[in-house]
């Protein structure tokens, strides 16, 4: 596109993003701040993570955008269409043929490999914002890792509720050492995030904080030994391709209380109905 | 007194602006001792005990603190990690003003875990355990451990907070005016309690108070402040009995007789 640089931001703010995203990488877990820019959307539609795509995109990328893991929501076809428009990449909706991922709220259920990025888009990067509201404490609580605040946390759901009761953004220790948001995911997609070959990178455009987790890093989601993390899904199978060790969304089909269960992952759901169509012809 | 000292403070002065609050203190306490820091209003007490603690740092002086190895380690030249450590540890501090020490939104039994957890505790069993110990010891009906402190009446919320900070079996415990706020009934109990732990877990105390009578029931030793200078120091009952310094015969004899 005319009149702008490829991928939107001008090379000087790119290189400023990547010198964020080295440090991050650096320092797994631990959020970096920089210079996040004005973007031509509003916060909240992932400001951050456009930054860190732009900033990581060569002309010989192959781009996939999920929001909620599916390829056809508003955010995700605008986020495709944007880059397609300013940086002229291929785009795709198949995980495998994708070099970088832009995500919101999912991380695929095909298996990522050491040639991808995955890129979250991120509300609020700190883990202890609702335990601890002074931001001066929470960073002295990380450069000490003093993370006794947040295992109360989990002991008080386990007290009143009998079980941990963090259903998303369920916080991880990262390389033993940082206390990290995952991002609104799932907690079924926690154990993804364990020595997964592929990079990951985190943006949070209005808070202003990049951070990283390098390939086949650990990451543990916080648990205790007597009442260890557990990853829970809808007991159900997909209404439309019968997977069983997928996400599920619950849909609404109708005002008479109609229900499907779908894969959230569209494009994990539409390979495998493929599969099963080309296996009966 | 051959044992060695637990903390001990040298030359330590501070002033704010104009304000002179310590002049040249000089302290010691022994492990397993109670030392009660007593004086009127602004004499420094609270802040000889912050700047022991290492929460406030002295112009001039410094304050020693040797570990359970024997090591000697000046606390304001420790690095924020190890006085914090320190602090979570084998130090505890009991506030006047128990919400201040206390999470409220946070049920008894989070509370008084929150140290062990703090420490790396990851047995939700254990930790429960020890809490209802503790709930225990400091006569607090076990059956309310999840309930939150704010349902808890004052007497409770300090008896809440001295659970919290002996949970991990600190060596020095810093009090500051621990009864302070309370009804004459209630502070007798908690006194009791506070004297009978402390006996049985054997922990030295650095105990600041204006109540001759707490420092009288519960302190080895008393040290007497009038503005920011230590004036006299000796046994509780050699002090009060028989006070040497014209402010200590002052203060002595201003106590109310029942």
């Amino acid at each position: 596109m005319k009149g702008y640089n490829f991928g939107y931001l001008d090379e000087q703010t790119k290189r400023m993003i990547r010198r964020a995203i080295l440090k991050a990488v650096a320092i797994p877990g631990h959020q970096v701040p920089f210079g996040s820019r004005e973007m031509p959307l509003p916060y909240g539609w992932g400001t951050g993570g456009i930054q860190v795509t732009a900033s990581v995109l060569g002309p010989g990328d192959t781009l996939k955008v999920i929001d909620q893991g599916a390829d056809d929501t508003t955010n995700a076809v605008s986020i495709r269409r944007f880059f397609a428009r300013t940086a002229g990449v291929r785009t795709t909706t198949h995980t495998e043929e994708a070099s970088v991922i832009q995500t919101r709220h999912r991380i695929p259920e095909r298996q990522l490999r050491e040639d991808q990025i995955l890129v979250y888009q991120v509300p609020q990067p700190e883990p202890l914002s609702r335990l601890e509201p002074s931001q001066a404490e929470t960073k002295r609580l990380h450069a000490l890792a003093d993370y006794g605040l947040m295992q109360v946390k989990l002991y008080e759901d386990i007290a009143r509720l009998g079980q941990v009761s963090i259903s998303y953004d369920y916080p991880v220790m990262v390389n033993h050492r940082y206390l990290m948001s995952p991002s609104p995911i799932p907690a079924f997609d926690n154990p993804k995030m364990h020595g997964m070959p592929a990079l990951q990178l985190f943006g949070a455009g209005r808070e202003k904080r990049i951070y990283a987790i390098p390939p086949y890093t650990d990451v543990r989601s916080l648990d205790f030994d007597d009442h260890p993390f557990r990853a829970t899904r809808a007991p159900h199978a997909c209404g439309l391709c019968g997977a069983t060790d997928s996400y599920l969304d619950e849909v609404v089909t109708d005002d008479r209380g109609g229900r499907l269960f779908v894969c959230s992952d569209t494009d994990y759901c539409a390979s495998r109905r493929e599969t099963t169509q080309a296996a009966a012809q | 007194m051959n044992e060695p000292t637990l903390v001990s403070a040298r030359g330590v002065s501070l002033a704010f602006g104009a304000i002179r609050a310590l002049r040249d203190v000089e302290l010691d306490l022994w492990p397993g001792e109670v030392l009660a820091i007593v004086g009127e209003s602004g004499s420094g007490k609270t802040t000889l005990l912050n700047v022991v603690s290492g929460r406030l740092r002295p112009d001039d002086g410094a304050v020693w603190y040797r570990d359970p190895q024997g090591v000697l380690h000046d606390v304001h030249a420790m690095p924020d990690p190890a006085l914090r450590r320190l602090h979570r540890s084998d130090w505890g501090f009991v506030h006047q003003n128990p919400r201040e020490n206390l999470r409220m939104g946070v049920t008894a039994g989070g509370n008084v875990g929150e140290r062990l957890m703090a420490q790396g505790a990851r047995h939700y069993g254990d930790i429960r355990a020890a809490a209802i110990d503790w709930l225990e010891q400091v006569e607090i009906d076990p059956a309310r451990i999840d309930d939150f402190p704010r349902t808890f009446s004052g007497g409770m919320l300090q008896r809440l907070q001295i659970a919290r900070t002996l949970v991990t079996h600190p060596r020095l415990v810093f009090m500051d005016e621990p009864t302070g706020g309370l009804d004459v009934s209630v502070q007798a109990r908690l006194l009791d309690l506070i004297r009978t732990l402390v006996a049985r877990l054997r922990i030295a105390v650095m105990l600041v108070t204006h109540d001759i009578a707490v420092a009288r029931l519960l302190a080895h030793r008393i040290v007497v402040m009038q503005g920011g200078r230590v004036v006299e120091t000796g046994l509780t009952d050699q002090v009060l009995d028989d006070p040497q310094h014209a402010y200590t015969q002052l203060l002595v004899s201003s106590v109310l007789q029942a």
